[in-house]
């Protein structure tokens, strides 16, 4: 055993903890380019500690997650078995899913919700290499005129937002900083 | 207090709710289902909202608490005693110091910061729901987007009233995509909708939850030629003399002596203690 075993890491204190994680998790999907800092997991690697509160905050028997590619280690399946009770599940059906952009795509394996229930679609945890007030230019609900954001690939994320009211949501992690994208948000790229 | 988890609701319940918080967020307007729990007051006091605002609050959070716009009536009292006990909280009155405000039919008179947070009782959210009673025909006409039922509701006010007479509960079109019912506000408060705050509402009893992010387009319906329009008593208040509040009538005596007073409490308040003086003031006083 390691110094991080699948019982440690999790919240101290998980009411105030999560209360903490949720409101900026909320702050960052109701204002599209915001970053906040999002701590209090400590989830063993490759998982970020941004990515980690997240998924101890918003997941527990009731919502499968997928762990896309690198992400899917014995250690990071039994981390998140022990804290939230979540269960393990392909693509295709995840509530959630947690890895890099490329180890995420494509897009459209992901449930986007029906035209009755929008809200039955995937929320996507990408992990990046950065995370900054730069790039795409967005506009839509959340923005006052307009920000930006780093996205990974802004033509797929377009399509997604071209989809809405269905489409999936997006959060972006990196380190213990978080960023989110809902499919309401316009994306442009500048010429 | 330690008799409680934070915010009385357990981890597993907050989860549900912050998940559909989420999801509303991302949707705009639309009415996403959540497993609305028991909570230890009936139905109808805002079982909805006590549970967006417990899933919402943090231990540093100002909490407010708006019934009718007043702090003081038996609604706002209980639920801000509940959460004094269940999640330790400041409280306050005024409106400027609370980072999160659970209303019931009210839009603060003070604009609302983009560090606040707003959180409505929602009796019943469904805006189709007096036009069409099957929940399964109304889900299928917002995916659908097919509001020609509500138009003719409002039509009807105009034929029958000659104007638009509905004056609570007044719809609205969210992000140009779902009509949504922003929980019975007099329609004065309608242009407060494009706010800088976050708007979460909640409806315990219909097991609804839905949000408008800051900066959203809320349009109210109406016609070209019957224009929306933001409606209050012809009256300055009778307390501080504002005439840009909305106001309640109330009744003085058996002879038909009335007053017109702030709705808004705190707004009332704020505005005599800087000096401003009413008409029932000023005949007290002369």
């Amino acid at each position: 055993m390691t110094a991080q075993t699948q019982f440690s890491g999790g919240f101290q204190n998980a009411p105030v903890q999560a209360a903490h994680a949720f409101r900026a998790a909320m702050t960052v999907m109701a204002r599209p380019g915001e970053i906040r800092d999002l701590k209090g997991a400590q989830p063993p690697k490759p998982l970020s500690i941004a990515a980690g509160t997240l998924l101890l905050t918003l997941c527990d028997p009731e919502t499968k997650v997928h762990l896309a590619g690198a992400f899917n280690t014995d250690a990071l399946r039994e981390w998140l078995t022990f804290h939230t009770g979540a269960p393990i599940s392909q693509a295709a059906g995840a509530d959630f899913a947690v890895g890099s952009w490329a180890e995420l795509s494509p897009l459209s394996t992901y449930r986007i919700g029906t035209a009755e229930y929008p809200d039955r679609s995937t929320t996507l945890i990408v992990e990046c290499d950065a995370l900054q007030q730069a790039g795409a230019i967005l506009s839509g609900p959340g923005i006052k005129d307009t920000a930006r954001l780093s996205l990974p690939d802004a033509p797929a994320l377009q399509a997604n937002a071209a989809l809405y009211p269905l489409g999936c949501d997006f959060f972006f992690t990196c380190s213990d900083r978080v960023a989110a994208l809902p499919r309401s948000t316009q994306i442009n790229v500048e010429a | 207090m330690n008799e409680y988890n934070f915010a009385y609701l357990d981890e597993q319940t907050k989860r549900m709710i912050r998940r559909a918080i989420l999801k509303g967020l991302a949707v705009p307007g639309y009415q996403v289902p959540f497993a609305s729990r028991e909570m230890p007051m009936p139905y109808g006091w805002g079982t909805g909202g006590v549970q967006v605002s417990a899933a919402t609050l943090t231990p540093e959070d100002t909490f407010k608490v708006i019934d009718q716009g007043a702090d003081d009536t038996t609604n706002a009292v209980s639920i801000r005693k509940f959460f004094e006990n269940t999640a330790g909280v400041e409280t306050t009155e005024e409106t400027e110091k609370a980072t999160v405000i659970q209303t019931r039919h009210r839009i603060p008179e003070a604009k609302l910061r983009e560090d606040q947070i707003i959180v409505y009782q929602v009796p019943i959210p469904e805006p189709l729901r007096f036009l069409e009673p099957r929940e399964t025909e109304t889900r299928k006409m917002h995916s659908l987007e097919e509001y020609g039922l509500m138009h003719v509701k409002l039509y009807e006010d105009i034929s029958q009233h000659g104007a638009i007479s509905t004056a609570y509960a007044y719809p609205v079109k969210v992000l140009d995509r779902y009509v949504m019912d922003p929980s019975p506000i007099p329609k004065f408060d309608n242009p407060k909708l494009e706010m800088d705050a976050i708007q979460l509402f909640g409806a315990g009893r219909e097991q609804r939850i839905y949000a408008v992010p800051p900066h959203t387009k809320v349009v109210s319906l109406d016609f070209e030629d019957y224009p929306f329009e933001a409606t209050k008593a012809d009256h300055p208040c009778d307390l501080c003399g504002a005439e840009d509040s909305y106001l309640d009538e109330v009744i003085m005596d058996d002879a038909g002596n009335r007053m017109f007073v702030c709705s808004d409490t705190d707004y009332c308040r704020s505005r005599r203690e800087a000096g401003h003086v009413g008409r029932l003031v000023e005949e007290n006083t002369a």
